[in-house]
């Protein structure tokens, strides 16, 4: 008897793991990209890196990578949230500025407990948030001019805020610093990690699987579950082995992933994940299934600046210092360009938590190399702007490619 | 009983009166046709009835009670199901996810399988042909999305479904298609409140035909008993117009020819 969801007679099946992959090869074609272009462009830029300075692959390097990447990255998961229901957020650079700068005077002019400056610096974020949602929803300012109003007046309290010292220093030896710079996870417990990971998603998948088969619909092969958690624990374990060979995982990039999967979770298996989407692809269809499109809006605006100012906070204690550039220069521009290059749609409704995951290190491995090559940040502003337009030039090329096949 | 029974029911909107004294009851199992040119009322009175318009006078009976329709989510929780012309569906989700939008189960850990097998009932309960439910909606045909739409507005088990317009868009064979659905609606015992312009759409699903004419009530016919030009003259209001003319002739010259 074949499952109730392909028992249409026009329906190809695809089988077992060889129908899984042509099923993806089809999937391509068709202009559903996903993951697949950001992963082959940082195939390309490693490659190209490797080839011109040989300590780009380096396992020193790359632990460093990833801990430079953990504060935009954060960043970029909010930017992911907004550009999903169609808005945009240009102000994350400001407000991670600024709440870095309410982080280090709390914390060391006020002498406030770490925590405490910290949590205080978050809420500061999510009131921002909290704010752009209440103008937006209120009075109908696009959010590009809301936001494009918080970038300069954001910049302007935190320069106030910093006022006459301009640069406040976080002591080396707090925890928050140390966090930031030191903490990196033993090398057995980053093995135990990625065992876990990989148990994980079979455990899942195979319940799921189960479910499915209980209720007589198609479910993915036991075979398949096994050699997807498989590739997972072999790839993570390599990972892990080779920046074992060094300092290892930090701490902040374990707390990076992790935050990055909250947000998976909560996008892809939450009601409110669902009204997120349907927000970005018909307003109008949203409204009138009853979602409360304005509490999205808010609950969006909220986790975005909430995350910048985490981002804004963790950038500080990796620098050990926050300062009148804090926030800064790229910043702003990075988070976007990593949540678009990772293939979040500037157009609303299409993308995931991992674009910021990987759209970050494709920015960040840019960044690295160009320093290693010792060209300053002109070439790093260049190369970043060329890598951004190629990414938005993908997805434009793959929305067409999905009307031409009937998947827009 | 009638299931629904509107009497009296008025609505203008400033100076115009877009409604005026309105009356109409669909029954279970039954297929009611509103027809009207252009500006006859036909979107205020489903309006009025999913509760995006508060009619100014008039009484609205349903399952013999009588009720006041707060709003769209009010009318839907009474069982009145509305599928409005432009489907209002998201097409970068599926069609389960479209199906259950604003109504998932399992608020924080959405029940996925439960959804797609509430999803499957729910189309083969129509007969509907979709190849897949995981497909976005961009992938399928008009005629698909309106069957989307439809279903949809099935989940909350509704005694009446008003349909707006809802071959206007379609070619033949999706036209047939969604004409099947409405049969299927009607064998399933729900009320149907069918908006359309399209005469032979009307005749071919409808048991009953309300006529409206600015606003106004211009008779009740049998979609059966009655010919296509008497209900079109009954939309323009005239005797005395083209289609009139053409149908007299007709009418003269086959009776000539059997004198």
């Amino acid at each position: 008897m074949t499952a109730a969801d392909l028992s249409d007679e026009r329906l190809r099946k695809p089988t077992g793991l060889r129908g899984s992959a042509t099923a993806l090869v089809d999937r391509v074609r068709a202009g559903e990209l996903g993951m697949v272009p950001v992963v082959a462009g940082l195939l390309v830029i490693c490659v190209v890196l490797q080839i011109l300075n040989p300590i780009f692959l380096s396992s020193t390097n790359l632990v460093n990578l990833l801990m430079e990447c953990v504060p935009v990255g954060i960043i970029a998961l909010g930017i992911v949230c907004v550009l999903l229901v169609g808005q945009i957020d240009l102000s994350v650079g400001s407000i991670s500025g600024l709440s870095a700068a309410i982080m280090a005077i709390l914390f060391v002019t006020e002498g406030w407990p770490a925590w405490l400056a910290v949590l205080l610096a978050l809420v500061a974020g999510c009131a921002i948030g909290l704010l752009y949602a209440g103008i937006f929803n209120r009075v109908g300012v696009p959010t590009f001019v809301i936001t494009l109003a918080g970038l300069l007046s954001f910049l302007g309290l935190q320069l106030k805020a910093l006022g006459s010292i301009g640069s406040v220093n976080l002591p080396f030896d707090s925890g928050l610093v140390e966090f930031a710079q030191l903490n990196f996870v033993p090398a057995w417990l980053s093995y135990v990690f990625v065992l876990l990971a990989a148990a994980g998603l079979f455990v899942v998948g195979f319940l799921h699987a189960a479910k499915r088969r209980t209720a007589e619909l198609s479910a993915r092969s036991m075979r398949f579950l096994l050699v997807r958690s498989g590739v997972l624990a072999v790839g993570l374990g390599f990972a892990a082995w080779y920046l074992n060979r060094t300092r290892g995982i930090g701490w902040m990039f374990v707390l990076f992933v992790a935050l990055a999967l909250v947000l998976h979770y909560g996008l892809t298996s939450t009601k409110w994940g669902k009204a997120v989407y349907a927000v970005g692809g018909n307003v109008e269809a949203a409204r009138r299934a009853g979602i409360n499109v304005r509490l999205v809006y808010t609950s969006v605006f909220a986790i975005c600046t909430t995350l910048a100012a985490f981002g804004g906070v963790l950038g500080a204690a990796r620098l050990a210092a926050a300062n009148q550039s804090s926030g800064g220069g790229d910043v702003n521009l990075n988070a976007i360009a990593a949540a678009v290059i990772g293939g979040t749609s500037l157009f609303g409704g299409r993308g995931t938590a991992f674009a910021a995951v990987l759209g970050v290190l494709v920015i960040q491995s840019i960044s690295s190399g160009l320093t290693l090559l010792s060209l300053d940040s002109s070439y790093r502003f260049f190369v970043t702007g060329v890598v951004l337009l190629l990414a938005v030039g993908v997805d434009s090329l793959a929305r067409r490619s999905r009307t031409t096949h009937g998947r827009a | 009983m009638a299931t629904l029974q509107l009497s009296g029911v008025s609505k203008s909107f400033g100076a115009v009166a877009a409604l005026t004294d309105v009356a109409l009851t669909v029954d279970a199992g039954q297929v009611v046709a509103v027809v009207g040119d252009n500006g006859a009322g036909k979107s205020t009175l489903v309006k009025v009835l999913s509760g995006v318009h508060a009619p100014d006078a008039g009484t609205i009976v349903f399952e013999g009670r009588e009720v006041t329709i707060q709003g769209p989510a009010a009318a839907h929780k009474l069982g009145i199901a509305t599928v409005f012309q432009d489907l209002a569906l998201c097409e970068n989700l599926n069609v389960i996810e479209n199906l259950f939008l604003g109504q998932e189960l399992g608020p924080f850990r959405l029940d996925d399988v439960a959804m797609e097998v509430r999803s499957w009932e729910l189309l083969r309960q129509l007969s509907a042909k979709l190849p897949a439910v995981r497909l976005p909606v961009a992938a399928l045909s008009g005629g698909q999305r309106q069957t989307v739409a439809i279903a949809r507005s099935l989940l909350g088990d509704p005694k009446i479904v008003i349909l707006d317009e809802p071959t206007a868009a379609l070619g033949v064979a999706q036209t047939a298609e969604v004409l099947n659905l409405i049969d299927r609606l009607r064998e399933n015992g729900h009320g149907v409140l069918m908006i359309s312009h399209n005469m032979a759409d009307v005749r071919a699903v409808a048991d009953e035909v309300v006529v409206l004419r600015l606003g106004r009530n211009n008779g009740v016919f049998d979609a059966r008993s009655t010919s296509s030009e008497a209900i079109v003259a009954a939309i323009t209001g005239a005797q005395d117009n083209v289609v009139a003319q053409r149908a007299a002739r007709v009418q003269d010259s086959t009776e000539g020819v059997e004198q």
